[in-house]
């Protein structure tokens, strides 16, 4: 690699981290007014104009607050477990297509970190070590309440991993390319949107995701009403915090694939011509454009948070073997039959 | 490998991140321990039993049939990636791959392996 290809890449990673943590910190602030004009309350309204410092003063809370590590935890995987959450939760970022090219100077650069040609395949093994950190959290803490939860936890995120993965394969049929901007660039018009050939497999895809990061209706692993907070109880402070921004991360990388599987990635919803614009400037719009996507599932997230309530663990586990497996076949099968005929 | 190598890059700085921030957090907050305070949060009883107990069969059943359906999930991957190349015949043998390994989802199905009572 060339330094200037370093220098570009290092520049792409800051930029990336910093929006995908800011993002987190408002993601917060979002959730909490969201769900409070759900309730027709306020939501936190008191630390700066309608709460935007929230998540500041939030974050010097977890860095000043006393942490407690219970006695009988085994140390080492304790402290190991949230770090590695969130180091498998922000590289699953990576892989994730944001924009087109932009030109400085003459100068290409690719909007995207890195553009493997494994890209799916990264973001299934990173989701896959994800479980680790959770498993590994409930067992360390040496707590019943963690214990269950992360057991939970781990049975329900592998069980949907299938219907992840199965939905998944209906993508590939078409693009013919697990490389994400490929994806991205079969889909060029607004017709071609991998949603309305499969909307099934985009269903499926979304209610793995959402089991995946452990959201409601799905969130069996912390149901606080049974089990405290699941595999985190036993965490406070940073650590704890560590947990929640794993959940936001993942949340953000969910809602970025099904934007780019499914809705076109960065592309228009109208010919690139129509929007006057070209260069840089039409690379900006695209930057928009994937952004107000991936914001709009982050919302559908928090929507379906505060309207939905919590599964029973046997219905999940009926919903995701007896339901979802199937169904992701049948996708299977009817994208096979609309790739053989030329349909898409 | 090239390509590989900003992935490498970012994990690398992903790794950072939480290490800095544990770092930051020690230097800077109490740190006041007590016997009562470090003991196993069980809603404020005392603690009864073991942690690493017995847990119900269903996990492992579950575990199980995971690996038998995740490896086939990973078999579609490269069929599906070359999918418009192989044609008819790709297709019909993995529907008799696929028809052979539905058998077996069947036969747990009906032996109740999916339940969860």
């Amino acid at each position: 690699m060339t330094f200037a290809a370093v220098l570009e890449t290092l520049i792409k990673i800051g930029v990336v981290f910093f929006v995908a943590l800011t993002a987190v910190a408002y993601l917060t602030l979002a959730e909490r007014k969201i769900s409070g004009w759900i309730q027709d309350r306020i939501g936190p309204n008191r630390v700066g104009p309608w709460g935007l410092l929230q998540p500041l003063a939030d974050g010097i809370k977890f860095m000043m607050k006393e942490e407690v590590v219970p006695s009988y935890a085994h140390r080492p995987i304790y402290m190991a477990a949230p770090a590695l959450l969130l180091i498998s939760a922000l590289s699953a970022l990576a892989i994730i297509p944001f924009g087109d090219r932009l030109s400085l100077g003459g100068y290409e650069v690719r909007l995207a970190i890195a553009d493997v040609n494994i890209g799916i395949l990264f973001f299934l093994a990173m989701s896959s070590v994800g479980v680790y950190g959770i498993v590994l959290a409930g067992w360390s803490s040496n707590n019943k309440y963690a214990m269950l939860g992360g057991l939970r936890a781990s049975a329900q995120m592998i069980s949907y991993e299938l219907g992840l993965g199965l939905s998944l394969i209906g993508v590939l049929m078409v693009s013919g390319s697990l490389r994400l901007s490929q994806i991205v660039e079969q889909q060029g018009s607004f017709s071609s949107w991998n949603v309305w050939s499969q909307p099934l497999g985009f269903l499926i895809f979304m209610v793995s995701a959402f089991a995946e990061t452990n959201r409601l209706p799905f969130d069996l692993a912390e149901a606080e009403t049974e089990l405290v907070a699941g595999y985190h109880t036993e965490y406070s402070a940073i650590k704890f915090s560590m947990f929640y921004m794993a959940e936001y991360v993942n949340m953000i990388t969910a809602s970025a694939l099904m934007a780019t599987l499914f809705f076109g990635g960065w592309q228009l919803p109208f010919p690139a011509e129509a929007a006057g614009v070209e260069g840089n400037h039409l690379a900006l719009l695209q930057i928009l454009c994937f952004l107000i996507k991936t914001g709009f599932f982050l919302f559908v997230f928090i929507w379906v948070r505060w309207t939905l309530p919590r599964f029973r663990y046997d219905q999940l586990m009926h919903l995701g073997w007896k339901v979802l497996l199937p169904l992701a076949l049948l996708n299977l099968i009817w994208v096979g039959i609309g790739v053989a005929w030329g349909w898409f | 490998m090239e390509q590989y190598l900003p992935i490498l890059i970012f994990v690398l700085v992903a790794a950072a991140f939480p290490v800095v921030t544990l770092v930051v957090a020690r230097v800077i907050r109490p740190h006041k321990p007590d016997p009562v305070k470090l003991s196993s949060y069980e809603c404020g009883l005392e603690s009864v039993g073991e942690v690493r107990d017995r847990t119900s069969v269903r996990y492992y059943l579950i575990a199980v049939l995971f690996v038998i359906f995740d490896v086939e999930v990973i078999f579609m991957f490269p069929w599906a990636v070359r999918f418009k190349q192989l044609a008819l015949l790709g297709f019909v043998s993995m529907a008799t791959f696929l028809g052979i390994l539905l058998l077996g989802y069947y036969y747990a199905w009906r032996k109740g392996a999916l339940e969860w009572v």
